[in-house]
């Protein structure tokens, strides 16, 4: 716990911008505030530019001797490649609808976190280089020469932005504010300007399948134990298969949910669920991994690591893939995936074999989300419920970023908690669905340097979950994202300590009546369940 | 690589704190790491936890899950935290030489 901020000190914010232009304004290099730089021994594995030892803290960072050409040319690539790039780069009008929207800017009061001005940093650039009117009218035209401070600012505000896209929510031009944030990224890692928490990921997972660095046998040991509690607590002994040819379905969720708690009880509700209903189904040692920490380095990243998971399902010969309560990877899926390894022509299109419900939006990546999967067993009236053994919680719901505003995916979590909770209560409408607030921890930024900037960002999300505590006595706080499970829980530890995190299927495998099982007396983690009276609810 | 001198040996550490190479650990550097973690000294029960940890490290390449170390060593989480101040996945784990978990933990 970041004990050494104080919390009213933090929430002291001020929002008076500096007297000086905006371009004349450097960033401070403060602890709390920036990443560290990933390690060469990550940048080497992965065959990436300019691997060595350096600080963002320090003077000198270290660039090759042409950085400069190299970052023009990297624009003028990208300016070629993505239409949308240049789109975006052209059309702003800076109108501000979206300065007060980023959990930065609000938590953080740093203009450079308006998100209009912080594509500001690179349109700038842009402009100076790349527009007529920029290079004639210089900085009247709001165009500025590319420095080494630039790219140093660069650094400092694109690891600022968890790439949420709440702003472009707002947004009357549509302008998908992460993605300049990603250019920014893939410029900067050209020059090896990147950081661990998103490298080592990668590395990890180009190496073992995972983020984590999982390696097959330490898998299996991690589910034996989760397999072991199952059957203490349910009285249930699951064998599920791994790398199984031949299965109809490959089920793929990050892997911090076998690994880190909370997510661990949430990977035990998917194999309750998975198991009470017979699914011919495999995990997989090799795609043991959702997450996709290429959304955070550069496009082909992205496609890099998203292709073992149709590898290992086109290996297995599955017919179609089930995928967890991730977040950032159904942004992949949904967003990216179709045109960088798709479409996933060798499978077959998603059908429900216990309902028959055809998955036509999963038609072209063959991959749902277990809730739209969930949801529509509850709907079809496929499973046992008893709700009553969650009563001990009062529940909201946190629209993880991705899942709603990349994918859509409101109604359906809503609609398997409302089965499995009683007491289900809503945050603030314009802190929820689409308008969700970030974690503060996503796209990389979830690591303990980076905590000042965490709890900052994340008090928007924490605002409005004490007002539902507050009001009805919340206290959990479901989401359907890993890195969420992780960051909103040290983000409540430190805003709302009353509140503890808590996955989907955690609750669905609480509440789930299965066929043998003993008298449930502890919740998966081990809380106690409250006796009720009366009948089962069905 | 910030090199430190930790005991009578110089060893790269992270920016945490962390020792970048697993393999140059030994129980005078456990020692010498625990005093950077709050821990004043390294009783039986912290060689129990560290010992455990360094082994599960050598067979599985990664650290346990906090359950199954608590489990497994037969201390819960609230003794752990009062034996290792900072928690187990720093406190602990860096006494044992391992790395800092990455990803979404």
């Amino acid at each position: 716990m970041p004990d050494e901020l104080k919390r009213k000190e933090l929430v002291d914010i001020e929002y008076r911008p500096p007297k000086k232009d905006w371009m004349d304004v450097a960033p401070r290099f403060r602890h709390g505030t920036y990443i560290y730089p990933a390690k060469p021994k990550n940048l080497k594995y992965l065959d990436m530019p300019n691997p060595r030892e350096w600080g963002p803290a320090e003077a000198d960072w270290k660039l090759p001797d042409n950085w400069k050409e190299i970052v023009l040319n990297g624009m003028r690539e990208r300016l070629d490649r993505y239409r949308s790039f240049k789109v975006f780069m052209d059309i702003c009008v800076r109108c501000g609808a979206c300065a007060d929207k980023c959990h930065f800017f609000i938590g953080g009061g740093d203009p450079k976190n308006m998100p209009v001005l912080r594509a500001e940093l690179i349109r700038s650039v842009y402009r100076g280089n790349f527009t007529k009117a920029g290079r004639i009218l210089g900085r009247l035209n709001g165009a500025r020469e590319l420095t080494k401070d630039v790219i140093k600012e660069w650094f400092y505000y694109f690891y600022q932005c968890t790439e949420c896209r709440r702003c472009s929510v707002f947004c009357p031009y549509g302008i998908d504010t992460a993605e300049i944030t990603m250019m920014g990224r893939e410029l900067l890692n050209l020059l090896g300007c990147n950081v661990n928490w998103v490298m080592e990921p990668v590395a990890n997972c180009y190496r073992t399948g995972n983020h984590l660095g999982i390696q097959p046998h330490a898998l299996m040991d991690m589910f034996g134990m989760m397999l072991d509690d199952i059957k203490d607590r349910v009285g249930i002994k699951i064998e599920p298969s791994f790398n199984r040819k031949g299965a109809e379905i490959l089920f793929v969720t990050p892997s911090a949910d076998y690994f880190a708690e909370p997510g661990i009880y949430t990977c035990m509700g998917y194999l309750l669920l998975l198991h009470e209903l017979g699914l011919d189904y495999t995990w997989s040692t090799y795609a043991s991994e959702g997450g996709n920490f290429g959304l955070f380095t550069s496009h082909e990243m992205i496609k890099r690591l998203n292709a073992k998971i149709y590898a290992e399902a086109r290996r297995l010969g599955v017919k179609w893939i089930l995928g967890g309560e991730c977040g950032h990877m159904w942004r992949v899926i949904h967003q990216y995936m179709d045109t960088m390894n798709g479409p996933a022509d060798f499978l077959e299109e998603p059908v429900s074999p216990i309902t028959g419900t055809r998955f036509e939006n999963a038609k072209s990546t063959k991959m749902v989300h277990i809730a739209e999967f969930t949801a529509d067993l509850i709907k079809n009236d496929k499973l046992k419920l008893d709700p009553s053994r969650n009563d001990d919680l009062r529940v909201t719901f946190h629209d993880s970023c991705n899942p709603s505003r990349a994918m859509g995916i409101l109604e359906e979590p809503r609609y398997i908690i409302k089965h499995v909770c009683n007491n289900f209560y809503e945050m603030p409408e314009n802190t929820i669905r689409e308008q969700t607030f970030c974690c503060a921890g996503g796209a990389g930024l979830g690591t303990d340097e980076m905590m000042e900037m965490r709890m900052r960002g994340g008090l928007p999300r924490a605002n409005a979950v004490q007002y539902v505590h507050d009001r009805h006595g919340v206290n959990r706080l479901t989401c359907m994202c890993a890195i969420d499970r992780a960051t909103l829980t040290t983000l409540m530890e430190y805003w709302v300590p009353e509140v503890k995190v808590t996955g989907v299927h955690e609750l669905v495998g609480n509440a789930l009546v299965m066929k043998g099982e003993k008298e449930r007396v502890l919740t998966l983690r081990g809380d106690p369940i409250k006796e009720t009276e009366g009948d089962e609810h069905v | 690589m910030a090199k430190v001198k930790l005991g009578d040996t110089e060893v790269s550490v992270d920016e945490d704190g962390f020792i970048e190479d697993p393999s140059v650990w030994n129980e005078k550097l456990a020692e010498a790491l625990a005093a950077t973690e709050s821990v004043s000294s390294m009783t039986e029960e912290h060689w129990k936890v560290v010992k455990y940890l360094r082994e599960y490290y050598l067979k599985y390449n990664i650290a346990p899950m906090i359950r199954k170390m608590c489990k497994d060593t037969q201390v819960d989480l609230k003794h752990m935290y009062e034996l290792f101040p900072t928690g187990p996945a720093k406190g602990a784990c860096k006494i044992a030489g391992l790395p800092k978990p990455t990803g979404c933990v």
